[in-house]
């Protein structure tokens, strides 16, 4: 018998995850300081885009009550966190934090978060990493948070090259990971649906 | 010795699967390809950093944090505990955010239609960061149990729900705390999903008297363990 101990267990978020975690959306203001889906400030370096998209459950339809983290590397490809000792060309960006949290809006479905875009990095043995966004995704009917991974589909050089993309045996499956890229009235958009179960189910990461 | 390297995998035997038929809405939210298991870089061993200026001074006083008139109606109590990862080692400057219904079982939320009383002096959400022991407490009134849409006579425990981050993204954590002695916990569907009665058992708090205060409130012992890592990064000779 090992001496180690259990980890705690999961349990879903259930439908008033708003309460605790964006309180602005269940309907009141009580923190001074909140958490938002705005990650870019007017400092931070990097080309500004929005990502957004449905979370969709099995039978098609989009949810209303999901909450999604996202958590990334800034333009230079560093995370800002002590135990990332990148290479002095990957410097910090005081004015980046690379942390979000949103929920997909009671009417329209839609989450977004605006950010910039994460730069490359490479994996711990040296290998190189596309750029990509990592969500974590819980709601009602959730019962143990979901991790994927965003990529961009403008960056398909990196992407063949990408280890985690490669673990993927079947293409249709890797594209659900991939966010095709538009300009809307002067915004870049990258549309990210996650689909939880079904025809086109996303990725999901056991990391 | 300080521990760098990637986190131990995650037992999901002790996890709720992601579909549990007896809580219904889990059949159509729940993934049905497996997971696809990979190796950690530095997008999993990093997360955010949170500070003690990004907290309230009364973040963590859910008697005071929304009062408007009064004091909110119910039993006052006393919630604290420690994170810990698998090894037992307390984690310093985790952020830890709670949220959970008044005393009659409704929730400040546009969405909660229970005909039970909104209490005007009770938000029910609060957060704190954990001490360089791995501790954290709040004050708060003891939760009711509500009824929700399930099987039709389904009624929730009473509980606090809990959000917990860790150092690294994949210590990331969502879970719920229940009440010891609640005789709804045994109907629960919620956690009934988790397999293993160990992990149900640590999800129920026990009365904790000594850290009650006299005359005053209450107060429950709930202990988070998160993944625990290895020593340095384990590199599979790229
Ligand atoms: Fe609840």
């Amino acid at each position: 018998m090992s001496s180690y101990l259990d980890e705690t267990a999961s349990q879903t978020a259930g439908p008033y995850v708003h309460i605790g975690l964006i309180p602005a959306q269940a309907g009141f203001d009580i923190f001074q300081n909140n958490f938002s889906n705005q990650l870019a400030g007017a400092e931070t370096k990097g080309e500004r885009i929005r990502i957004e998209g449905y979370v969709i459950d099995g039978t098609g339809a989009p949810i209303r009550d999901a909450l999604l983290e996202i958590w990334q590397a800034n333009a230079a490809g560093r995370y800002n966190h002590p135990e990332d000792k990148a290479s002095p060309d990957a410097p910090l960006d005081p004015n980046f934090r690379g942390w979000g949290r949103g929920g997909t809006d009671f009417r329209t479905a839609l989450y977004h978060f605006d950010t910039i875009k994460p730069g490359a990095l490479p994996m711990l043995d040296g290998r190189m990493q596309a750029p990509h966004v990592n969500f974590w995704i819980t709601a009602r009917g959730i019962n143990i948070g979901l991790q994927t991974r965003m990529y961009f589909a403008d960056e398909s050089a990196a992407n063949a090259a990408d280890p985690l993309l490669r673990l993927i045996e079947q293409d249709s499956r890797r594209q659900t990971l991939i966010a095709p890229r538009e300009a809307r009235d002067g915004t870049i958009v990258y549309r990210f649906d996650i689909r939880l179960q079904g025809d086109g189910e996303t990725v999901f990461l056991d990391v | 010795m300080e521990k760098t390297g990637q986190y131990y995998q995650r037992d999901r035997l002790i996890h709720p699967p992601a579909y549990t038929p007896g809580y219904k809405t889990s059949v159509l939210r729940s993934p049905r390809l497996a997971l696809l298991s990979v190796e950690q870089s530095l997008s999993d061993i990093t997360g955010p950093v949170f500070g003690a200026d990004e907290i309230g001074l009364l973040d963590n006083d859910l008697l005071r944090n929304y009062a408007k008139t009064g004091e909110p109606i119910g039993e006052r109590m006393i919630v604290h505990g420690r994170v810990l990862d698998q090894d037992a080692r307390p984690l310093a400057g985790v952020l830890v955010e709670f949220w959970q219904a008044n005393a009659s079982g409704k929730y400040r939320h546009v969405n909660d239609t229970y005909k039970a009383a909104i209490d005007p002096n009770f938000g029910g959400c609060g957060r704190a960061l954990t001490d360089a022991n791995g501790f954290y407490t709040f004050r708060s009134i003891k939760p009711g149990p509500y009824p929700w849409r399930n099987r039709l006579n389904d009624w929730r425990p009473a509980h606090i729900h809990f959000s917990i981050f860790g150092h690294g993204f994949s210590q990331r954590l969502i879970t719920q705390m229940y009440f010891e002695g609640d005789p709804l916990i045994r109907h629960c569907p919620m956690l009934n999903g988790i397999p293993d009665d160990g992990a149900r058992q640590r999800l129920i708090a026990p009365l904790d008297l000594n850290a009650s205060i006299p005359l005053d409130s209450l107060a429950y012992r709930f202990d988070i363990v998160l993944r625990g890592r290895r020593g340095t990064y384990f590199e599979n000779g790229q």
